[in-house]
């Protein structure tokens, strides 16, 4: 720690830091836009320009920016100085020279750190005459609005998209007063981390587009704390609803996780929440095949328990639902029936992940780990397209060794001298893919292969970090020499990081990726392993060991079931249509529970209409092991009802659970795997100075007028019996422990920016702790000593790559849009969909004789497929690529499946 | 009177070929350099010269090559970076050496690169110099010819390139850390400092850069040694300077003079004096980012030291003559208007700050300005001083605000007061 | 569409650096000088050439004074307006040049034949007022002097 002196009072301070971090450490108020915690230091806005003095006796002292300032041992400085003052409230003056002035207009307005400022700082008489210069804005894309004339210039949307995500179709353009940031023209930002610009801009020339379509201020929506639903990385997210839908989603810091920043698959998926395709009642159908009518939920819950007490039940899961419904399941059909609602392939894949972790010595990394890996090799996945939030995280590893390198002459935080002075230089990145990925722009070599072709470079990096790991057999001399950069690679780095997942469907990859991840794991250093999942409760389900959906086929197909609870389960993205039809066939009742109508739940004998996350309460388990706690934003409405209440409410133990803590105790105390999860987040008796907190704000407007179309009393909020959090603005306003922060607001800071004020430091973890509780540990390493038993490698390298004469391998293709159930319900999302398409090399279509735009005719196990074909230059020859779960694709792909392929005759 | 800067220069004339040059002695400091002086010893006798930088910040040149990393370990490559840039209004000093004398300004660019232990050169041009980079073209090529540069220069080991880069056009270009954006064909945004470009530099590694005239010393130096630098100069800081005045004198021009030369002699002998029916109403010692003199400061010595002390900076050392029949905030709008025109647009105070004067400067020139803008600009002046603004632009801009406020004060307030310029041309 | 010989003059500048994207201002200088301003497509066309995103190489290009974005006249008329040239009339100099052509500052001629350009002081300060018509100085100007010169360019 060194000592600085704020107003000739000591504090004591981390040292390595630049006196803005130091001061809004302490807790000073001290104005700044164009330093960002993520981004760090410019030096371009000079508003957090501070007095500083040589000693005590110095009392004129000069200007410096706090931010380019190092908070070195034994500074002195005033913020409260006239002259700095007078500064501030000068460079105010100047940002707002050209600003229009319409926050009442604005959607940043009640949020904008702008305002916030402005107010801090105290410029409140305009004596500018002049003429503003305006400019002519740009269409973006569905999720990001553009607003130029409203800019500051303060240059972090291009930091942020281009420096800190790699974006290229981003810049500011010409320079002067007339900076416009903006793209070359109007069109679809192309990065999948543009929702953050609107959080990034300190004012309104970003914001939500989505929100605009139904906005609502921030001090008018009601927030919580929640966990994405969109892919397996668990960032976490705060929804914010009012009346009754769900207005948009933004960021809710974990340190060790997204920390501030959101995809925009998480950011903008929200909106199935609201779509007509809501289930909003319960149906039951006629006889077997008669139509489905609306009932009330007291009906259905009348037949429901008839047809449960007269059963035997199969229950297939879900790893989208939380691990407290997917218990609530296992509770009423048994161990034995419950299935985790995977196919057969995730399935294998999802429990050789969880064992791979548990039982290995490697790491599961968070996310965070990812950012400050110093060396990565991914084997298999397209992370951008799969889990995007690990696409982020990467960009930063790539810096690690460089930044190290170059520091000591240039402190870290000092984000202008630091990229200068890095230019291009990135650290090491090997990525092994079928297809062409986004990160290939920064990776040291990518490398393009069929699965078992990647699975076999993987064991021979193993094999060269250690040689008691088995070699593959016949590897090529250019495979060799790539294996043996990236053994030296990760042989040399202190953090080495192996990422790998299911993705693309190969065991052999997940062996593989452990084998390398193992063999760095000696000698006092635990590598990283990031292995990655498709769904938001992936690994909750594969730890719950339910095994695959077939299992609950199977029950009903032997009669050891002859009714099936489907919770929150699309079988027919899942399963082969046969499986499905089968199931449908032979099972006497299907009870489905579902937020949505999809095709399942059209065809089911109860259909029951369940929360989304933004109605209720749960826990998820990441990709990386960290169960964590989501909490409804908003009363789930009508006849809708959490998934656990249903199945609670239909199974014998009716009325054992009143609250969602308690389906989770039990949980834990049938499956000591998940103990821990209750202790991370705060009971429903929790309270603070005896106050729930409120997740409305305190300035919520027309608080008494709510109601005013139904009566003129003031009705009483809803009761949320779950969680110690408040359906109103009642309750405690201030900053309760981080699992439960619903908002980050503190006086003088409405914007995100307040966040500030929750961190232990800037940029640090939150004052208590990163929210979640890793349930998964490393096996304790290799230990140094002797004698050190073999690592528990895989053993069996896949044979080289040769796909039976005639025949394709099909390789799962991902894409951030479109492949995700729920998301595809956002109008935006569905906007940026692509159509469903089959990838080709040039090769293997000029041998079938398909030209570009050709059709494909495509033979599976279960039919025929018609598709478009893409040329994919880099494709390795003999594999195919679909496309997942685009429409028209939902369920076809079987990773690993070989296909029949011709050129289709133009109809 | 030696003036070893432009004695090879005849006006109206081609310059010397290298041929020719080398007749009169060039490239002898290159020789004698490569083949019996270390680097350490060419920049210690530039050190021991006292050469202060002639691009206008007056940093002392061998102190600035000193901090270049040296030796086997250093980063690899190095770079000089030689700033003909020169956009600074009012001035036009490299323009002459350029254009009369390119193969001065070649060698003393080997020199101080193999000083610094450079491996590459960039001459930054200004785009509108078109006979400037036509000369300098042949000359580098001629150079190539003889062997004075390339791969093992004269066998000693030592190997040069020299790449003559011209601009896109931007005043920021000849800011040292906008040039090397600039060359990195980046926006000439500046950059952060610390580190230094003496350390990180061009793409990350060490770089020197060095104005036009600067390095035009360096084979004076090198050949007659600092003593006899120091004696060219009237005063303590050594060597001769170019000169030059603009404006209604009678003979407008640039001179190569003792360094310390008064303005008195500059303006009365060398430009002549105030063309008829003009006289002097205040001047500009260095170009557009100085502060105001006034006939009063017309003893003061022209040099980095006498003029800091007479309350302005001899910048480029072209004066800037403002005349009795001219509107002092006219000019002052003129000047301001230029940088905001050039400034990058990084920093707020910058790009707002300038905005601001230039509307409050235009009100008052069209008589519609008030009182308390006056003050408004006294107070933007303040606040756009050095250290407030990320690079010199800026407070350059400042410079000549404040000390017109100073100076020609009743002048803005006649205009406040008349309710228009009272030298309204129309 | 670059042409080859575009093509070929760029990769010669670019051997003066080591890293690619540093001829971008050479780059778009060549362009300019074959068509006379710098057209969307090819900023498109340099972008791949020089393995740089359209934006950022267009953020480059709109820094800079001399790269034209927009089409200019045959003949560009870069007029002096700093400090050392204004004491000298070089307003009202830009006044009469400006009605002469019929055109404002920044504009260019019904005719194509001139484009307007107020410039940054030229460093001719000692021969004031001056312009630049194309590579061309043209010093100590009047109305008359003016009326001469522009003559010269068709
Ligand atoms: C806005 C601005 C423009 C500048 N333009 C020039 C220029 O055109 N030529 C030049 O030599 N120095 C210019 N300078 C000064 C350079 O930054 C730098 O100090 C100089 O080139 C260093 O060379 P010297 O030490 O040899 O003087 C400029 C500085 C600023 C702030
Ligand atoms: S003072 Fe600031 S805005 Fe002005 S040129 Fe320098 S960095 Fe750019
Ligand atoms: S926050 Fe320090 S200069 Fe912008």
């Amino acid at each position: 720690m060194v000592q600085i002196f704020v107003e000739n009072k000591p504090y004591e301070v981390k040292p390595d830091q630049n006196l803005l971090d130091a001061c809004l450490s302490l807790g000073f108020d001290l104005p700044y836009f164009c330093w960002h915690p993520a981004l760090h230091s410019v030096g371009a806005c000079r508003q957090c320009a501070v007095k500083q003095f040589r000693d005590e006796n110095d009392t004129s002292g000069r200007i410096v920016m706090a931010c380019m300032t190092p908070a070195a041992n034994g500074v002195r400085i005033s913020i409260d100085d006239r002259e700095a003052r007078a500064f501030r409230a000068g460079v105010i003056e100047w940002l707002m020279l050209n600003h229009p002035h319409d926050c009442p207009v604005c959607d940043e307005g009640g949020e904008c750190h702008l305002q916030d400022m402005t107010v801090m700082t105290g410029h409140s008489r305009r004596r500018y005459r002049g003429a503003k210069r305006t400019f002519i804005n740009q269409d973006l894309g569905p999720f990001v609005n553009h607003e130029m004339s409203r800019c500051i210039q303060c240059y972090r949307c291009v930091r942020f998209y281009g420096d800190y995500a790699g974006g290229g179709d981003l810049a500011a353009f010409s320079l002067r007063s007339q900076v416009y940031f903006g793209r070359h023209q109007s069109g679809v930002l192309e990065s999948p981390f543009s929702g953050n610009l609107a959080e990034i801009c300190p004012t309104g020339v970003f914001t939500d587009k989505s929100l605009k379509r139904h906005y609502a201020r921030k001090w008018d929506l009601e927030t919580a704390p929640s966990v994405c639903v969109h892919c397996a990385l668990g960032c976490n997210t705060i929804p914010g609803a009012r009346y009754g839908s769900l207005r948009r989603i933004s960021n809710r810091f974990n340190g060790a996780v997204n920390g501030y920043f959101l995809c925009d698959r998480g950011r903008y998926g929200y909106e199935f929440v609201n779509s007509p395709r809501r289930l909003r009642q319960p149906l039951l159908r006629k006889g077997r095949s008669g139509p489905a009518a609306p009932v009330s939920a007291t009906a259905a819950l009348r037949r429901l328990r008839e047809i449960i007490s007269d059963s035997r039940v199969a229950g297939i899961g879900s790893p989208r639902a939380s691990l407290e419904a997917n218990f609530a399941l296992r509770r009423l059909v048994g161990p034995a029936m419950f299935a985790s609602g995977m196919s057969e392939g995730d399935w294998r894949l999802a429990q050789k992940t969880s064992r791979i972790l548990k039982e290995g010595p490697a790491r599961s990394v968070s996310l965070d780990e990812v950012r400050r890996a110093d060396a990565v090799l991914v084997l298999g996945e397209d992370v951008t397209n799969f889990a995007p939030m690990l696409d982020l995280a990467l960009r930063q590893s790539v810096r690690q060794m460089p930044v190290r390198e170059t520091s000591g002459a240039i402190p870290p935080w000092d984000d202008k001298a630091m990229r200068e002075a890095v230019q291009q230089r990135r650290g090491p990145l090997f990525i092994a893919t079928p297809a062409p990925t986004s990160l290939d722009a920064i990776a040291t070599t990518a490398w393009r292969a069929a699965p078992d072709e990647i699975a076999r470079l993987g064991f021979m990096v193993a094999s060269l970090l250690d040689k008691s790991a088995p070699a593959p057999a016949g590897l090529g001399s250019r495979e060799r020499s790539i294996a043996t950069a990236i053994a030296a690679a990760l042989g040399e780095a202190e953090r080495p990081l192996v990422i790998a997942g299911t993705g693309l469907g190969s065991e052999a990859v997940l062996e593989a990726a452990a084998n390398v991840a193992w063999t760095l794991s000696a000698g006092g250093r635990t590598a990283g392993l990031c292995l990655t999942l498709p769904e938001a409760n992936s690994m909750g389900a594969a730890l719950m060991e339910g095994g695959p959906i077939s299992r609950a086929v199977e029950a009903i197909e032997s009669g050891s079931a002859d009714t099936v609870v489907i919770l929150e389960n699309d079988l027919c993205r899942r399963a082969a249509p046969s499986l499905v039809e089968n199931l449908f066939e032979k099972a006497r009742h299907v009870i489905v529970i579902d937020s949505l109508i999809n095709p399942t739940v059209a065809r089911a004998g109860v259909a029951l209409p369940a929360a989304t996350f933004a109605e209720s309460d749960g826990t998820f388990v990441s990709s990386e092991g960290r169960a964590q706690r989501y909490f409804k934003v908003m009363p789930p409405s009508g006849e809708v009802m959490e998934s656990w209440r249903w199945l609670a409410a239909m199974g014998p133990a009716a009325d054992a659970w009143r609250m969602v803590g308690e389906v989770a105790k039990d949980l834990e105390n049938d499956l000591p795997v998940f103990s821990g999860i209750s202790a991370a987040v705060y009971g429903a008796g929790f309270r603070i100075s005896g106050q729930k907190i409120a997740r409305q704000p305190r300035g919520y407007s027309g608080r008494t007028a709510m109601s005013a179309d139904i009566g003129v009393a003031e009705r009483q909020p809803p009761v949320d019996d779950d969680s110690p959090l408040s359906f109103s603005m009642e309750g405690f306003q201030g900053e309760p422990p981080p699992p439960l922060i619903p908002r980050y607001w503190a006086p003088g800071w409405n914007s995100v920016q307040a966040l500030n004020k929750f961190q232990e430091e800037v940029g640090g973890p939150l004052r208590g702790g990163n929210p979640g509780r890793r349930l998964i540990e490393p096996a304790p390493g290799r230990p140094e000593q002797p004698p050190a038993p073999q690592p528990p490698f895989f053993n069996l390298p896949p044979a080289p790559f040769s796909p039976p004469a005639g025949r394709w391998l099909l390789a799962p293709l991902y894409h951030t849009f479109g492949s995700e159930e729920l998301s595809i319900l956002s109008p935006g999302i569905r906007q940026l969909a692509p159509a469903a398409y089959l990838a080709l090399s040039q090769k293997d279509a000029d041998d079938l004789g398909i030209g570009a735009g050709g059709i494909a005719e495509l033979e599976t196990a279960t039919g025929f497929l018609r598709l478009p074909v893409r040329l994919a230059e880099t494709l390795p020859s003999g594999v195919a690529g679909v496309p997942v779960c685009l429409e028209g694709l939902e369920g076809i792909v079987s990773p690993g499946e070989y296909v029949r392929i011709r050129a289709a005759s133009r109809k | 009177m030696e003036t070893p800067l432009t004695a090879n220069i005849r006006s109206g004339h081609e310059p010397s070929d290298i041929d020719a040059y080398r007749k009169n002695g060039g490239y002898r400091a290159v020789l004698k350099a490569l083949r019996s002086m270390s680097p350490a010893e060419v920049a210690q006798a530039v050190r021991d010269a006292g050469l202060k930088g002639r691009g206008g910040a007056g940093f002392d040149a061998g102190l600035k090559w000193s901090f270049v990393p040296m030796g086997s370990d250093a980063p690899r490559p190095k770079y000089l970076a030689v700033n003909a840039d020169e956009m600074e209004p009012g001035t036009f000093k490299d323009r002459l050496l350029m254009e009369g004398d390119p193969h001065q300004l070649i060698e003393g660019a080997i020199l101080s690169a193999y000083a610094i232990e450079a491996d590459v050169a960039y001459i930054f041009l200004r785009r509108e110099y078109r006979l400037a980079a036509r000369r300098l073209r042949q000359a580098v090529a001629g150079v190539y010819h003889s062997g004075l540069l390339g791969r093992n220069i004269i066998g000693s080991g030592y190997s040069l390139d020299i790449h003559l880069h011209v601009s896109g056009g931007r005043y920021m270009c000849g800011e040292e850390t906008g040039m090397l954006n600039a060359i990195e064909g980046k926006r000439a945004n500046p950059r952060s400092k610390p580190p230094y470009p003496q350390t990180s530099g061009l793409w990350g590694k060490p770089t020197v850069v060095n104005n036009v005239e600067t390095i035009c010393n360096v084979p004076h130096i090198v050949n007659n040694g600092a003593p006899w630098f120091r004696e060219l100069s009237h005063t303590d800081e050594g060597g001769t300077k170019i000169y030059g005045a603009s404006g209604r004198v009678r003979s407008p021009g640039a001179w190569e003079l003792p360094m310390g030369t008064t303005l008195n002699e500059l303006i009365e002998e060398h430009a002549g004096g105030m063309q008829d029916g003009y006289k002097l109403r205040g001047l500009l010692p260095g170009g557009a980012s100085t502060d105001f003199l006034t006939p009063a400061h017309l003893d003061v010595k022209m040099d980095f030291g006498s003029v800091e002390a007479a309350g302005s900076r001899l910048g480029t050392g072209t004066i800037v003559v403002l005349d009795d029949r001219s509107c002092p905030v006219g000019m002052v709008l003129n000047l301001e208007r230029f940088f905001a025109r050039e400034s990058c647009g990084w920093c707020a105070p910058c790009w707002g700050g300038l905005q601001f004067a230039v509307e409050l400067l235009t009100d008052i020139e069209a008589g519609q300005g008030r009182m308390e803008d006056i003050d408004l600009l006294e107070s933007l002046a303040k606040m756009l001083g050095p250290g407030h603004t990320y690079c010199a632009l800026a407070p350059g801009a400042a410079e000549p605000l404040a000390s017109a406020l100073k100076f020609f004060r009743e002048d803005f307030e006649r205009h406040v007061h008349e309710k228009q310029c009272p030298w309204n041309r129309a | 569409m670059l042409s080859r010989e575009e093509k070929e003059e760029i990769e010669a500048a670019a051997a003066a650096f080591p890293v690619r994207q540093s001829v971008a201002i050479d780059a778009l200088r060549i362009v300019q000088r074959y068509r006379g301003w710098v057209p969307d497509e090819a900023i498109d066309d340099l972008g791949e050439l020089l393995e740089m995103s359209t934006a950022e190489l267009d953020g480059v290009a709109s820094f800079y004074n001399l790269i034209f974005r927009r089409p200019v006249g045959r003949h560009v008329i870069l007029a002096c307006d700093s400090v050392s040239c204004w004491l000298l009339g070089s307003d009202g100099l830009m006044e009469y040049i400006s009605g002469r052509l019929g055109i404002a500052s920044g504009q260019t001629t019904a005719d194509g034949r001139f484009t307007l350009l107020p410039s940054v002081c030229l460093g001719a300060c000692d021969r004031a007022p001056v312009m630049m018509i194309d590579d061309d100085l043209h010093t100590n100007l009047d109305a008359e002097k003016v009326d001469r010169i522009l003559e010269r360019y068709e």
